[in-house]
């Protein structure tokens, strides 16, 4: 890591709009923070949003961009590998909505619950698996997290449920209940895409989760196309954040790290506070296809993939945020790129050099708790074992 | 009913239900007549009480004291936090992490509401995180058919969760069954599905006195012996162990001596259990109400093949089952929708080639 620059001696930091207090450009002359105008929310059976104002603190802004630029690389390194078939099955990559789960991240405590669909890379680095352990897991190795038994789509740490086929919703709900029965101010973060937002679950989910003031975020990650199918193809309404009908939601800029964890903020006081379940809707986009099979570009425009890179790219953003508000320098940030290169070079030689899970482990993990216990193989004669 | 009868006669006591009656006697009677229904309501007390985290939830399960009044009494007793009304969401809400929930299906019918959660969430789940998210559930209520219900309400799932790894499914028949499997499917870190049945919960049977303790559990995986016998096994789940009982006592009578074996458990099937008795008596029927496509006799047969017990059958095993269609509603239709006692008698005597 970079030397941490000392900057604490800037005790005038401005508060209005974007000061630069300027001397000379060492590294001993970040601005320590600065305070940013966000876009404002719109709110739904709420009478105030997420305040629009927000300060962002130099340590802050650097953990985001390196966190961000984290996932991007892993997630571009996965679609390397998927290419070079080493990566097998489905892969749903996240690259380009980042903001999102850097910025709920940002704003709840990792004693908190969260649980998400397919797309869930981002969420596992984020709730706290290693770059090494995700990767091993999609090429299907030992030392992946759920040591090469679960893949792409169902990896799982503390507090981190998946990582679903189809959604977790339901089961995000019932965390919340466990949340609420014990009684320890946590709360459940429960994401979905605005494909499964039409699923009738859904919907049976917000009505017990109202009923019994759970204490659930439910988010929306709305990237605007289910698989091929856009959003007007879709839904009735594209108004995600008010299909909650009779639970209150905000509909949030999902590429701007700042608007997610503001918003995830507020959401957060909201459940704890007792009030209940909040809904937010984050609009927010996928650079690649839905899968590594959807080349992307049937349904959508490549003018419109390069429009959403250059004007709303998370990391951009904030990388434009600290440059002109001298909060970091060139030559930092791109320290932090090539650090994270190696970091994700690394990860990927241990993913394809590690070992695959041993012919052992086959049967294992059926159920907890047990003595050994026999399993029929393919044939009436191959009798495995089973170990909990 | 003609089931209660048969049960009163079996167990030697020609008495209404006898409660126990200590001011007649110095010590407690050694054995109590029980219902099925009363059993699993006290399994699920002692449990409640036993362990804070377990709960029940379910469709009319508090107020209204169970659909079919199995939580009787447990609402008062332990109050909103414990046990919980659900709206009509047969997807309840799972992972109660941490927690150890009873999700109660006001029938296994119900269940294909939420079938994804079971099997996709609950089964597999301990699996695909490599050890690391158990899921201590339990999924129960009656199963298969009750009576004049029709064909979405009657249909048995003991195949379609005994399919699956990851699941544990059990089948129980008296009121020692349901007790014992049920405690086991509270206290198991495991997924459970307990499927019970509608037209057992009103029937009294004997509960032994070690059946009456606290701590009675009846260990998940092992069948049991109802009936010794050397002329022909039958094995049977649920309902049908009381219809291979009768069916038993009228062939003693010809002098045909059944063992009766309960499966109680499902999956993982006691396969060994059968085996050991079909090398004594060379003949194996199985009965159960399900249809007999990919059923539970299937399954059997196959087991059966493929293991020691092949080598002493002297006939092929029979399969005795519902009939291959959907439940119908008239009664005489109904009647002869499912297995009779007859069916069975008729059965053995065609396997046995008599």
């Amino acid at each position: 890591m970079l030397a941490i620059i000392s900057n604490v001696l800037r005790a005038s930091a401005q508060r209005n709009g974007a000061a630069v207090i300027m001397s000379a450009r060492t590294y001993a002359d970040f601005t320590t923070q600065a305070t940013f105008e966000i876009k404002k929310c719109d709110v739904f059976k709420l009478d105030e949003g997420p305040a629009t104002q927000v300060v962002l603190t130099r340590d802050e802004g650097l953990q985001y961009y390196r966190t961000m630029q984290t996932m991007r690389r892993m997630e571009l390194k996965a679609d390397q590998l998927y290419k070079q078939k080493i990566i097998r099955g489905f892969c749903h990559l996240y690259d380009g909505q980042e903001a999102c789960a850097v910025g709920i991240e940002a704003s709840i405590n990792l004693s908190d619950h969260l649980i998400t669909a397919y797309r869930a890379h981002g969420y596992t680095y984020t709730r706290g698996g290693t770059v090494k352990e995700i990767m091993a897991e999609l090429t299907g190795r030992r030392g992946g997290i759920a040591k090469g038994k679960g893949g792409s789509m169902h990896m799982y740490c503390k507090h981190f449920y998946g990582g679903n086929g189809i959604v977790g919703v339901p089961l995000g709900a019932g965390v919340a209940l466990a949340c609420k029965y014990q009684g320890n101010n946590e709360l459940c973060v429960c994401l979905y895409g605005d494909g499964a937002a039409n699923q009738g679950q859904i919907f049976e989910t917000y009505n017990m989760a109202a009923l019994w003031k759970l204490p659930v975020i439910f988010i929306c990650e709305n990237n605007r196309y289910g698989m091929g199918t856009s959003v007007e193809r879709a839904a009735a309404s594209t108004d995600y954040f008010k299909r909650g009908e009779f639970i209150p939601g905000l509909r949030v800029d999902g590429m701007d790290v700042l608007c997610v964890r503001e918003a995830t903020r507020f959401a957060a006081d909201h459940c704890r506070s007792g009030k209940g379940p909040i809904l937010m809707e984050l609009q927010t986009y996928r650079y690649h296809g839905h899968s590594m099979s959807d080349p992307g570009v049937s349904y959508r425009t490549r003018e419109e993939i390069q429009e959403v890179r250059s004007k709303s790219d998370p990391i951009s953003m904030l990388k434009d945020r600290m440059l002109s508000n001298n909060m970091a320098s060139v030559e930092e940030l791109k320290e932090i790129d090539v650090e994270v290169r190696k970091e994700i070079e690394d990860a990927a030689q241990f993913a394809t050099t590690d070992p695959e899970p041993p012919l052992e482990e086959l049967c294992n993990h059926i159920f907890c708790d047990m003595p050994s216990l026999e399993v029929r193989g393919t044939n009436p004669w191959a009798k495995l074992k089973s170990v909990s | 009913m003609a089931a209660s009868l048969r049960c009163f006669l079996r167990s030697g006591k020609n008495t209404v239900s006898a409660l126990q009656r200590r001011d007649f006697h110095r010590s407690a009677p050694a054995a109590v007549q029980m219902t099925v229904r009363d059993a699993l309501n006290q399994a699920m007390d002692e449990e409640l009480e036993r362990d804070e985290r377990v709960f029940l939830l379910g469709e009319e399960v508090a107020q209204y004291d169970g659909a079919y009044k199995v939580s009787r009494g447990l609402w008062k007793k332990y109050g909103d936090k414990r046990i919980i009304d659900t709206p009509i969401s047969e997807i309840n809400v799972l992972l109660q992490a941490g927690l150890r929930p009873i999700c109660e299906f006001m029938t296994f019918n119900f269940s294909m509401q939420a079938i994804d959660q079971i099997i996709n969430s609950a089964a597999k789940t301990y699996y695909m995180s490599a050890g690391l998210q158990s899921v201590p559930i339990v999924f129960r209520g009656p199963n298969g058919a009750s009576a004049g219900v029709a064909a979405q309400h009657s249909q048995c799932f003991a195949a379609w969760y005994g399919h699956c790894p990851g699941l544990k499914v059990v089948s129980p028949w008296n009121s020692e069954d349901a007790k014992g499997l049920l405690k086991s499917a509270i206290r198991d870190e495991n997924p459970v599905v307990v499927l019970e049945n509608e037209l057992l919960y009103g029937v009294p049977f004997e509960m032994s006195e070690e059946a009456q303790s606290k701590d009675f559990t009846i260990p998940i995986g092992k069948a049991k012996i109802e009936r010794q016998g050397n002329s022909i096994t039958l094995v049977a789940h649920s309902r049908y162990v009381g219809h291979c009982l009768d069916a038993a006592a009228v062939l003693a009578k010809e002098g045909i001596e059944c063992e009766v074996i309960n499966l109680r458990t499902i999956r993982p099937m006691d396969v060994e259990t059968i085996e050991t008795s079909v090398m004594k008596t060379n003949h194996l029927v199985t009965v159960e109400g399900g249809w007999p496509q990919f059923g539970i006799g299937a399954e059997i047969c196959a087991r059966i093949m493929e293991g020691p017990a092949f080598n002493y059958l002297d006939s092929p095993v029979t399969r005795v089952t519902g009939v291959d269609i959907p439940m119908p509603y008239a009664k005489i239709l109904e009647d002869h929708s499912l297995p009779q006692v007859k069916d069975i008698i008729f059965s053995v005597k065609k396997t046995l080639n008599i």
